[in-house]
Formats: structure tokens, sequence, C-alpha cells
């Protein structure tokens, strides 16, 4: 099966997302979303929390599996994408657009992959 | 409900206002009060309006109910790691004696029966784990998980390791609970990767020891049905390094009489009475998991603990108790039945019955053409749907008039269908779950993906649960809610 990966973002090997430009936005991926099966229930931090990358900044749950999100950068949230508290689904529907997770202020990235490294790990 | 649906409901109080007739229960009985009289006007509301059916209508509701349900009581019921077993008719009888109806209040003396058998069966319970002492207090094997995780850290506080200690490792082949028992004591859980074979990875778990261990949870045999071999070597090792071993007693249905986690190092471990002692699964509660602790680990149980003394026997609390984790010695009841259960089997027939269980779930194991991997097993086994998913092929299963295994877990073995036929199931039994499960693998792709056809529910829609659960009767809405009018 082939996934869409947006060549201008970055990624992590756990499946998050970040985009390029402001507003900085973090999501997970298409394959991720496929994987987890019907989200229905996503946990995000409060705006102003700090991230650090590569540590939990929420929890992502489906009918199969409940999963960690993980930071891709050092920083801070902005804000967060409340909608999804009641339409996790949108998680599924669109993974990079409507079903971002949250806003962030970059300190530093962390080691983040290109679309075709992804693509070339989880495929 | 309708005025249609009103007719006798036997209720005193009512033949007695409505037609004057006097209830021949309260003629019986001298100095009883009228019906009707029974509660003063201000504690009464008529304004609840609450349904008033003829009690036929709610014989025959909850009659057809009941024959909606599958239980084993209907058929074969081998969930994996839950051991589904038959219970015994003659423990309801048992736990129905009046006189096993007891105020848990009353005084020592006044029960001394009771107390007799409760210390009884914490006698039988640490004989059949090869433990020092047993708490009955626990009211699940979840719960026994969290109070024997309880003792471990009292015990390493009461040793001035309480702070260092701060790791509790979990083969990842583990049940949920004992990853969510080490966090919910405040511990660093540390999960350790299953080997090649299916058991735990010694080297694996070699690295992983340290003095930050506070403790090993085990399951043995394992979630897959096989027994952890290296266990005395493990027990070395965390020993050595100062941690103890606590055993999830969840698959002691395989080792009755034959092999005790005392004997194989274990310092603490729970016993789930529903499984191994055939008492019901409470669906969360009533329930019962005890837990045995060697005699180092014995004064931090739970209080109060049954002791015998001179001239019969006492509830009393242990020097440096954890405390409470249930109300008094536990569900008396169900621990009623896991005594009358042990009493009656006796030594032999509680070897019989783990032989029996080995037996059962290794014949089933040969019959069924799905690939099993691993074994020889003991009392499950966990075959693999292959490419198809393993929670459609159990709905394909319930077609075939049975029910089906656990799914999709433990993890490690892909889509996962964990069977455990437990020891009650006649030969004509297995086989009936064994052509259950070919019959489903040889279905077509459509049937499976629309079973099943034949149940009284068909496919739940889970996410539509999940997303928008509706968890009172209110939340039906107008259309199906009985208003009582
Ligand atoms: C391996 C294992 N450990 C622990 C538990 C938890 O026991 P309980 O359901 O009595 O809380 C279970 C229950 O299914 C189990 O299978």
């Amino acid at each position: 099966m082939r996934f869409d990966y947006p060549p201008e973002r970055r990624y992590r090997p756990t499946h998050e997302w970040l985009t390029a430009d402001e507003p900085r936005r973090v999501g997970v991926t298409d394959f991720a979303q496929d994987e987890l099966g019907d989200v229905v229930f996503v946990e995000l931090p409060d705006p102003g929390d700090p991230l650090t990358a590569g540590d939990a900044f929420g929890v992502v749950e489906s009918i199969k599996a409940v999963s960690d999100l993980y930071a891709p950068v050092d920083g801070e949230v902005a804000t967060i994408n409340e909608s999804l508290f009641d339409r996790p689904e949108l998680v599924n529907d669109d993974p990079y657009g409507e079903g971002w997770m949250i806003e962030v202020r970059v300190d530093a990235a962390g080691e983040l992959l290109s679309a075709d490294e992804y693509r070339e790990q989880v495929e | 409900m309708s005025d249609d649906d009103r007719g006798y409901t036997f209720d005193q109080a009512r033949w007695a206002d409505d037609d004057g007739y006097v209830s021949l229960l309260s003629e019986a009985a001298p100095g009883r009060a009228e019906p009707g009289d029974a509660l003063p006007d201000d504690l009464t509301r008529d304004e609840l309006a609450l349904p008033d059916p003829a009690e036929p209508t709610v014989v025959r509701h909850y009659t057809r109910l009941s024959a909606l349900n599958y239980g084993v009581d209907a058929g074969p019921y081998p969930l994996g790691s839950c051991t589904m077993k038959y219970n015994p008719a003659f423990l309801e009888d048992v736990a129905a004696l009046p006189e096993a109806a007891v105020h848990p209040d009353r005084p020592d003396e006044s029960v001394q029966g009771v107390l007799e058998i409760q210390h009884r069966l914490q006698r039988a319970l640490a004989r059949i784990g090869g433990m020092d002492a047993v708490t009955l207090q626990p009211p699940a094997g979840a719960a026994g998980e969290f109070t024997g995780i309880e003792v471990t850290k009292a015990y390493h506080r009461a040793n001035g390791e309480g702070e260092t200690r701060s790791e509790v490792l979990v083969p990842s082949s583990a049940h949920g609970t004992n990853f969510a028992t080490a966090a919910m004591a405040g511990y660093e859980v540390v999960e350790l990767p299953p080997g090649d074979d299916g058991r735990v990875d010694i080297d694996a778990l070699a690295a992983a020891v340290g003095p930050e261990t506070a403790a090993l949870m085990l399951t043995n045999p394992n979630t897959v049905g096989l027994f952890e071999r290296d266990v005395v070597e493990a027990a070395e090792l965390v020993h050595d390094a100062g941690g103890l071993l606590y055993y999830d007693g969840a698959n002691l249905n395989a080792l009755l009489g034959r092999a005790r986690p005392g004997d194989m190092g274990f310092d603490v471990m729970h016993y789930n009475v529903h499984k191994t002692f055939a008492t019901p699964h409470g669906g969360g509660g009533p329930g019962a998991g005890p837990v045995g602790v060697v005699s180092d680990l014995a004064e931090f149980l739970p209080t109060p603990h049954v002791r015998e003394t001179d001239d019969g026997y006492e509830r009393y609390g242990p020097e440096r108790s954890v405390g409470k984790v249930h109300g008094f010695t536990g569900n008396w009841l169900v621990l009623l039945k896991a005594y009358a259960y042990v009493a009656r089997l006796g030594d032999e027939g509680l070897r019989d019955t783990s032989a029996t269980a080995v037996l059962n779930a290794n014949y089933l194991a040969e019959q069924i053409g799905l690939d099993v991997p691993y074994g020889p097993f003991h009392h499950e086994f966990a075959a693999t749907a292959g490419d198809r998913d393993a929670a459609d092929l159990a709905r394909a299963m319930l077609d075939h008039g049975v029910h089906p295994p656990t799914t999709k877990w433990p993890e490690f073995v892909h889509e996962a269908m964990l069977t455990e036929p437990t020891e009650a199931e006649s030969r004509r039994d297995l086989d009936a779950l064994a052509a259950a499960f070919d019959a489903a693998a040889a279905a077509d792709d459509e049937t499976v993906a629309n079973a099943p056809e034949r149940t009284a529910a068909r496919r739940i829609d889970q996410v539509g649960a999940a997303r928008e659960p509706r968890l009172s009767w209110q939340a039906l809405g107008d259309e199906n809610a009985g208003t009582g009018d």
C-alpha cells in the first residue's frame, strides 16, 4: 500500500510529522493513521507546556491500540487542535490537514527524516 | 409502558389496596405491619410512576434475555488467559447455605466457623502455591497484583531501598494488568522483549536487572501456554540484584498439584480464584484474588488477616500492614466457593485438573487446521489467523455455535487466537470447537466479513461505542426511555 507523505514536511521514525513553515504543526502520518485504525480518542497537552524532542506529548487511542505521540522538537506547545476531542476521526480522514494535533514554538528541531527517508522506513 | 401491559403483579400492597384482600403472608406472620402500611407516607413518592407490568411479562422478558446470552453453561468458552471454567453447581448450594450469610461486623467469637474456613483456605492456597502466608482480601486478580506489588514496595522501603528500587520488569507477553499495576504503584515499567521461542529472553533480563529493580513480574506458564524453563535462573538473577519475584497466578490451573511458584523462587503471587478455583468471573466483581507471600513479606499483608489462636480463630492487623485494599477479609461467599472446590477435589482432584487442562489444550491445538506457532503447550495455545483478521475469524466461529478464543493478544503472535479449552470440556466438545475453527477458516472472505449472522447481536459498532459512549439508559433518548406512564 502506498501512502502520501508531503515532501516539504519532516518526519519522526515514530510516525509524527512537522510542517516546515509557520504555523509549525505536528500530527501523525497517513501510514500511522492506517495502522492505528479508527481513532477514538486523542489526549493532548496544554498550550504553554514544554516539549522535549523524543518525549511523549500526548496519546492517541484507536479500537486496536493506545500509542504515545512523540515530540519532534524541543520547544513549547503554542495551541492544540481542540476539534479532535469531539471529532477524533479527523486523524483518519485528513491526517495532514484537519487532523493536526498541536502547533509548536520551536527552539530546536530533533533529528528528523525527509519524506523519502520516512517512506523507505515504513514501506 | 401502556395500560395494555398491566396485569397481575402479585404485589401484596396492591392486592390489599385495590381489592381489600388481606395477604396470606401477613396473616401467617403475626406482628407484621399491614401491607400498604409498611412505609410512612412521607417516605413514599407517588410521582415516581414506577412501571407496573404484569409479572409474566417481566419473567418472559428476563427469560428471553437469558436465552440470548452465551455462557459456559451453554457451550465451550475457550477464552485464552481468562480460564472460563465451568462452575460446578454444588458451589451454588454451598454459597446459599443460610449459615454462610453472616455480617462481617459480627464479633469474631460469633463467626468462628467462617473464620475457620477462611483460615483453612489461606492454608490450602499457601500449600498450593508454595507460599508461607496468604491474604484473602483483594477482590480480583488485578487487585491482587496491586496488593502484591504494594507489599513488595513496603518490603523495599523497610529495607531502606524504597527510593532506589524504582523499576518493575515486565515481559512484553504479560497481561495488561501487570503494566498497569506497576505503573499504579508508582514504578517505572521496563518491558522485556520475548526471545525467539516465545519465552523470556534470559540475556535481556540479565541486561535489565540492577540495583533499581524492585521486582520482576512473571506469568508461568506464560500467556501463550509455554513454561518459562529458565525461571530458576531468572529468579537467581533478580534475587542476586536484591529484587523480588512476582508470580501472576492467572495460569496456575496448568500447574495445580504439580509445580509450585514458591519452589521456583517466587516471593509473592496472586491466585485468580475465578479462573483456577471455578468461581464466577464477576464482570469486575465480586471476585477474589488472594495474595500469597513468603515469610519475609508476611508482616506487610493487608489488614485484617485471619490467624489461629489457642481457642479458635481471630482477625488481626499484621504488624507493618500495607492497609486495606478491600473491606474485611474479601468477598466471603466467593472464597467459600473456592474453599469448597478445593476441598471437594482434594490433592488428587487438583492434580487431575491440571493434567486434563493441559491434555485438552494440546489435543485441540493438534485438531485445528490453523497454524499454531510454538508448543507443546500447557493449558492454552495461540493459533494464528495468518493473513486474516483474527477478530473476524472469531466472529465467524460464533455462527458455528461456540464462543471464540481471545483474539489479537498476545501481540507478539501474529493475529493471535489465544485458546484455552479448560479441563471441563469433553472430547466431543473439543471436536465441536475444532470443527468451528476449521469451518471459520474455510469460509470465504465475504462470509467472514459479514459474520456473525446467527447471533442475537451481529456486528457491534465498536468505533461508535468508543467515540460516543452511551453509559446509561438516559442516553438512549426519549424514544426508548421507559417513563412508567
Ligand atoms: C495473565 C493475567 N494476569 C492477570 C489478570 C487479571 O486478573 P483479573 O481479571 O482477576 O483482575 C488476567 C485476567 O484475565 C490475566 O489473564
